[in-house]
């Protein structure tokens, strides 16, 4: 078996290499790749767009069909995640850490359960140390990294940025809260039912925008029909159509983070993970 | 034996892609666990994404966000845009949508493992197949 899979992975290797002799050089401006329609977007765009940032601008108004259902194959996979991995019964198992002593409480099969506040805080079955220095690093860190992640998508129109990496990063705040404190603290503060609502709702504000376009009389996705209900001259309006599509790509790329993370790390039970 | 090396220092690039893109699938073809298998599958699609992104540069260009471009953008005096002085957008678009897709996929390919998991208590795959095979 590795003698075939070597032999399989020399002979493609070898062919693509062999192939690479015809490949343009490194860095060259009259690669075929930059010859034929990208000269349009990196002249035309600001003209047409009004909007600085090209990758933004060829992303959700040249291309912003393929953006939308590549947030909805997003929204797909955190669905995916969500129907094969939950389970809703809760474990009878339940360990409880007394935090003024540190002492820790066992119930076993037992549907009791002790009321969760100052005195008592509900753990994990593997021994969890109660981390004085994470948990305040992660919390003063984790407003800063929000902030950043909006800041990102706010200003993905003129600057490197824009809604799937602002998305990505607000994610990772919810994961860093995840991994720091523990799952169980950070599925309180943002529940189950708000991730799911908030992955439906970002795939909704896309194709909701384009919706809306259509009705004020252009086609769907044109956002230059927004110029009826927003105070902004047509060119302008495009890049406020594109802020909202990414403000709605970010909202989905951020709950469905968050939703396949809370639901792989604990194996669908939401109550204990990394 | 000259020429081979200055045939490879010219496309570098695509040779280190592709060296990448084969540790991907030999992992991919000859790994026995699940994860492992993921893992290369991701290599893969990292060799992809670094093959685009580099499709796109240009020597002595910069990145693709039009310079001064506040309040030039309409109605006011034209700003004179070369195509040659910032890189291609287009590959950065694609493999923009490509990282969080494989990102989901991903997510997705590790919930099925987890299943997988919970199932057969292992994710070696001839353990899998032979308690496949027993039933």
């Amino acid at each position: 078996m590795k003698f075939f899979g070597f032999l399989i992975v020399s002979l493609c290797g070898g062919l693509l290499l062999y192939a690479s002799s015809e490949f343009p050089d490194w860095g060259d401006p009259d690669s075929p790749a930059s010859r034929h329609l990208s000269p349009h977007y990196i002249e035309e765009s600001l003209a047409e767009t009004g909007v600085p940032n090209l990758v933004t601008s060829v992303l959700a108004d040249y291309r912003s069909f393929d953006t939308m259902f590549e947030t909805a194959v997003i929204f797909c996979a955190g669905l995916a995640c969500l129907l094969l991995l939950r389970k809703y019964k809760p474990e009878t198992d339940r360990y409880y850490r007394h935090i003024p002593t540190g002492v820790i409480l066992h119930f076993k099969n037992s549907r009791k359960s002790l009321p969760v506040g100052s005195e008592f805080e509900l753990m994990d079955a593997d021994w969890v140390p109660y981390d004085l220095v994470i948990k305040t690093v992660c919390r003063i860190l984790i407003p800063f990294i929000q902030l950043y992640a909006l800041y990102v998508v706010a200003h993905g129109d003129f600057s490197p940025g824009g809604g799937f990496q602002g998305g990505v990063i607000f994610g990772s705040s919810l994961i860093l809260l995840a991994i720091s404190y523990n799952l169980r603290t950070a599925v309180q503060r943002i529940k189950e039912r708000v991730l799911g609502f908030l992955c439906v709702l970002g795939v909704l504000i896309y194709a909701g925008l384009g919706v809306l376009c259509m009705f004020l009389g252009g086609e769907f996705l044109d956002y230059s029909r927004l110029a009826a209900i927003l105070p902004a001259d047509p060119v302008h309006v495009r890049a406020l159509g594109m802020l909202g599509v990414e403000i709605g790509v970010g909202i989905a790329v951020m709950a469905v983070m968050a939703a396949i993370y809370v639901n792989i790390a604990s194996a669908g039970r939401h109550d204990e993970g990394l | 034996m000259v020429d081979l090396l200055t045939h490879i220092v010219a496309k570098y690039n695509y040779w280190l892609y592709i060296i990448l893109m084969m540790i991907g699938l030999y992992a991919m073809i000859v790994k026995n666990n699940l994860v492992k298998k993921l893992v290369g599958m991701n290599i893969f699609q990292t060799s992809i994404i670094l093959f685009f992104v580099s499709i796109g540069y240009k020597k002595g260009a910069t990145i693709p966000i039009i310079e001064n471009a506040h309040g030039n953008g309409h109605g006011g005096k034209q700003l004179l845009i070369r195509a040659a002085d910032y890189i291609n957008p287009l590959p950065h678009v694609l493999m923009l949508t490509a990282i969080v897709v494989s990102v989901a996929t991903f997510g997705v390919a590790l919930a099925l493992a987890v299943k997988i998991y919970q199932r057969y208590q292992t994710l070696e795959e001839d353990e899998i197949r032979m308690r496949l095979t027993r039933k």
